[in-house]
């Protein structure tokens, strides 16, 4: 059966702790046993810990498949941007180099690209993915666009991005901050005179993220 | 004897820890299972539901159990990896003697004469030195039963006042906290109750990586409008994005408290009707905070004033709140006067008792809830009743068929064995569950008394670094090799079920026990068939007590998908009743059998405590020579002393070796850069490791995870200092100071990450 469309994937960084539980979970999946899907990045371990899960956006468009010489990459009718098929994948690179997400891998010892299918042995048969099914703080989720709207009012979910001229649609969201007051960077806040906290330096999207950048002015 | 057989080296390479990765049928995805179990995690107090899957005896991965109301599915990589510890090379599946001709330092011997020698040796101790010179250290991870059995066991089979377990590390000031504060000693909600309300504060507690699941509770708790307050010298994960972090020095959360207590009675965000009518000793708790003045409180605690106003306002203004506390405030000289502090803040508030309004203990191991209730602590038996109280003693005689005077007193702490060792009045000792050369602190003092030891007996599935000490160790079992019930975080009552045999000549710990008495002719009350068994017998013992399981049946926790005790199984009036458990504690009308119907709270009057919290110093502050405050703690891929953790290849790639943090202002100071090799020193001992430079630490302070063993372990720095009421160790601060090293130590060139 096909992955039900009602049912979507959410990424929601803030919740992100870092624990990865989505990369252990994720390479004992049966399909790709031993050797994880996803990526968990650290942003800069050294001010915050901050961390993001990555997994494919799965693009309405996607250009891995765009750029493969050997049709090795297909997208099926509901949506899912599936690994690079083994009979054809002739480990060029040329998807690894242009997804603008970053996120197939040439698994060398393969000869073949591999990467996120959105776990299509579960979700195809009515099963959330590994990854949004073991993750512990939510910053994975597998569920309707109703739910998310109900339970997340403080974001909302976006599928549109750009990189350069290019405008990508994807079928995975990235959760960000419905209010987002966007502080600019002054020069004075960062001036002897200033008696602003440190963290006005740096431009925010969100109040919490003020809580990430601190830096010791809240030590008396 | 018990010093080590032959060095630690020789026995690493034959014991380990060495490292399992997925291989064989493990990573054929062709490979069908034959049967899907349904049980838990075997790691955290949070318990988590999980379906192991089993094909030949063997576990080989795990499948999500979405439909357990507590995890719903979700999983930490400790869950997720845990199959590993199954089928391990490491395992014992023998017996094994310290035998210092053999290369490793252990030959195998046959069990019934393992069994044999370690009772002739046990015998031996007793008729010498008296039956208290013989001691017993248990452990939380152990199921319920298992931990009735030991209580049980120490003292009809041994006859023994010591035995103590490593909750002592653990629960124990929170333990001593709610009992002084609210006659009954468990989290006072469900986690669900979170949702809803207005304000979470979390104190001491690094919920993202000792406490993952709960993260989904605090981030939902949000989306709903709940503002969150997080204390803790490090900006933990929960931390990151919390709506109001106090950055506090290490070890000083009762001048925190006391300080909002005073703000709180300054502005009257106070619930005067509440504090009248369900609460005694208000005002002697007042009239001790109002020293407590914001600035004073910004003073001692190094957290700006503002903030300090900041926490108080919301706090004082919620009208629903959930306050939670874990080993950060607890393990310290003065952990239970932190507990009572956060304690006094909720009860002033009035908000316990009812919908999103909690007070409640992240527990730390598996079974750190139901450990602590049913009589392997040293003061303690069944029902969580008193060993001192004359009552309890004749009820639980009575139920075990013995004189009241053939119990034995209460023994002493965990530690205090120790040092019983050290002066020579114990002489023989008996562990499960218990690692201590790794998990107490100042641990070469623990290794000195392993070593003068007559006979030291250990039950476990892997050689430990404690018990490369034993003369005989035992082959137990693990958790997916047993079954019987523990009790997470919430208070509620779980099972745990069999998905394998134990290998070769292991057995369940039970059985280990019940042979142990009977070599040693003790068999009274110990020839239990089956953990079922014990559960009935247990479910008696703790008839009427706190603590109350008797109206708990295996099959109702397995329908209900849990229990939350107490669970009755009469009424007051003494008529037959099928009891549904009790979620929530303390509500309006409810009835315990202490109050008898006169109060929602566990005393006579049926009212909670306020407690005067008094603040004292750390036992050991910073001096000129030991500048640096020293805080130790966990990581989320690795699990108390690592016996297991550091044995599952994933885990131990995720994180593999501990770090020293440092905040980079002080790293400048030293001449430390990121990844360089930096000495902690302290008193009693030095620590050589990577120094990892993050400005989410507190400048005055470093953190060490305290997994590892040996050269890498934080606890050859750490202080034994203890507080006078719960006998929690002061693992949260000491002092120390910081140098860079030379160069690598030895252990980098000899020794893999784990090991």
């Amino acid at each position: 059966m096909p992955v039900p469309a009602h049912l979507e994937f959410f990424i929601d960084p803030n919740r992100c702790i870092g624990c990865q539980a989505c990369v252990h979970a994720c390479s004992e999946c049966d399909t790709h046993k031993g050797v994880s899907m996803i990526q968990l990045d650290t942003l800069q371990r050294s001010h915050s810990t901050q961390t993001v899960p990555v997994v494919c956006m799965h693009c309405d468009s996607p250009t891995c498949a765009e750029v493969c010489p050997a049709d090795a990459i297909k997208k099926t009718a509901d949506g899912v941007v599936q690994t690079a098929s083994k009979p054809r994948c002739i480990a060029c690179n040329n998807c690894v180099l242009a997804c603008p997400f970053g996120i197939p891998k040439m698994k060398d010892e393969r000869a073949l690209m591999m990467k996120c299918d959105l776990c299509y042995d579960r979700t195809s048969v009515g099963k959330k993915p590994m990854c949004a099914t073991v993750c512990p703080s939510g910053a994975l989720t597998y569920g309707t666009r109703e739910e998310i709207q109900r339970l997340r009012p403080r974001s909302r979910p976006l599928n549109q991005f750009r990189f350069g001229r290019q405008n990508i649609n994807t079928k995975v969201n990235m959760m960000v901050p419905r209010d987002a007051p966007l502080e600019r960077l002054d020069v004075t806040a960062n001036m002897n005179e200033s008696d602003q906290p440190a963290t006005v330096r740096i431009a925010i999207m969100d109040e919490s993220i003020k809580v990430s950048n601190w830096t010791g002015s809240d030590i008396q | 004897m018990a010093e080590l057989p032959v060095d630690s080296q020789s026995i690493i390479k034959h014991f380990g820890p060495h490292l399992a990765f997925p291989e064989g049928k493990r990573l054929d995805a062709g490979v069908e299972a034959d049967r899907t179990v349904k049980t838990h995690c075997c790691f955290c107090g949070q318990q988590c539901g999980i379906q192991l899957n089993v094909k030949d005896n063997q576990v080989i991965g795990f499948e999500p159990w979405t439909e357990f109301p507590f995890n719903r599915g979700m999983l930490c990589p400790k869950g997720v990896r845990r199959y590993l510890q199954s089928a391990h090379p490491d395992r014992l599946t023998t017996a094994i003697r310290r035998d210092p001709n053999a290369e490793g330092g252990f030959s195998p011997l046959p069990y019934e004469q393992a069994i044999r020698e370690s009772a002739a040796a046990i015998q031996r101790i007793q008729s010498q030195h008296g039956n208290d010179a013989m001691a017993v250290l248990t452990g939380a991870s152990l199921t319920t039963e298992k931990t009735y059995l030991m209580g049980k066991f120490a003292r009809l089979g041994l006859k023994t006042a010591n035995i103590d377990y490593n909750g002592r590390l653990c629960m124990v000031s929170a333990a001593a906290g709610n009992k002084k504060a609210f006659g009954i000693d468990r989290s006072t909600n469900p986690m669900s109750d979170m949702l809803g309300a207005e304000v979470v504060w979390i104190s001491g507690a690094n919920v993202a990586e000792c406490a993952p699941i709960t993260t989904s509770y605090v981030w939902q708790a949000r989306e709903q409008g709940a503002k969150v307050i997080v204390v803790d010298p490090r900006i933990t994960p929960i931390a990151r994005t919390c709506d109001l972090y106090l950055p506090i020095k290490p070890g000083r959360d009762v001048a925190l408290f006391n300080g909002i207590l005073n703000l709180m009675i300054e502005n009257d965000w106070l619930d005067h009707d509440f504090i009248e009518n369900h609460t005694v000793g208000f005002e002697q708790v007042a009239e001790h905070v109002r020293a407590w003045t914001p600035a004073r409180t910004a003073e001692v605690t190094g957290i700006a004033e503002r903030s300090i106003r900041q926490a108080a306002q919301w706090w004082g203004e919620a009208s629903t709140s959930y306050l939670l506390h874990a080993r950060g405030m607890e393990h310290h000289s003065h952990g239970v006067q932190n507990v009572l502090g956060s304690i006094n803040i909720v009860l002033a508030s009035g908000r316990i008792g009812k919908p999103n309004c909690a007070y409640g203990t992240l527990t730390g191991q598996a079974n750190g809830q139901g450990g602590r209730e049913h009589g392997q602590k040293c003061d303690q038996l069944p029902g969580a009743r008193d060993i001192s109280n004359p009552e309890h003693r004749a009820y639980i005689a009575s139920v075990w068929g013995v004189s009241p005077d053939d119990l034995p007193a209460a023994g002493v702490d965990a530690y205090e064995i120790f040092r019983k060792i050290d002066q020579g009045e114990i002489r023989g000792l008996l562990s499960i569950c218990f690692n201590p050369k790794v998990s107490l602190p100042d641990n070469s003092f623990v290794t000195r008394c392993l070593e003068k030891l007559d006979f030291y007996v250990a039950i476990d599935f892997f050689l430990n670094e404690t018990a490369r000490h034993a003369d005989i160790v035992l082959p137990g079992s693990l958790q997916e090799e047993d079954e019987g019930v523990v009790t997470q975080l919430e208070g509620r009552v779980i099972k745990i079920n069999p998905a394998v045999e134990p290998p070769g000549e292991a057995r369940q710990d039970w059985r280990i026990i019940q042979d142990l008495a009977r070599a040693l002719g003790r068999t009274h009350g110990l020839t239990f068939d089956s953990p079922r068994a014990i559960f009935e017998e247990l479910r008696v013992a703790s008839k009427g007590g706190v603590a109350d399981y008797s109206g708990i049946t295996w099959e109702k926790v397995e329908q209900n998908y849990g229990v939350f005790w107490p669970c009755p199984s009469e009424a007051p009036d003494g008529t037959p009743i099928d009891h549904p458990g009790t979620p929530r504690l303390f509500q309006p009308g409810s009835w315990n059998p202490v109050a008898k119907g006169a109060g929602p709270f566990y005393f006579p009057d049926g009212k909670a405590r306020f407690n005067v919290s008094t603040y004292s110093p750390p036992a050991e502050d910073v001096d000129e020579a030991f500048p640096i405050i020293l805080t130790t703690g966990r990581v989320i891929s690795q699990f108390l002393s690592g016996t297991q953790t550091r044995r599952i290849g994933p885990l131990v790639d995720q994180y593999p070796e501990p770090r020293l943090e440092m905040h980079p202002r002080l790293a400048e100071q030293l001449g430390i850069a990121d990844g360089d090799w930096a000495t902690a020193e302290s008193r009693r001992g030095s620590c050589t490791l990577r120094a990892q430079v993050v400005s989410t630490i507190r400048p005055d302070t470093v953190f060490i995870p305290y997994h590892w063993a040996g050269a890498k372990s934080a606890n050859q720095l750490t202080i034994a200092a203890q507080d006078p009421i719960s006998k929690i160790p002061e693992y949260k601060v000491c002092a120390v100071r910081v140098i860079k090293a030379a160069g690598p130590p030895e252990y980098a060139l000899e020794l893999e990450s784990q090991q």
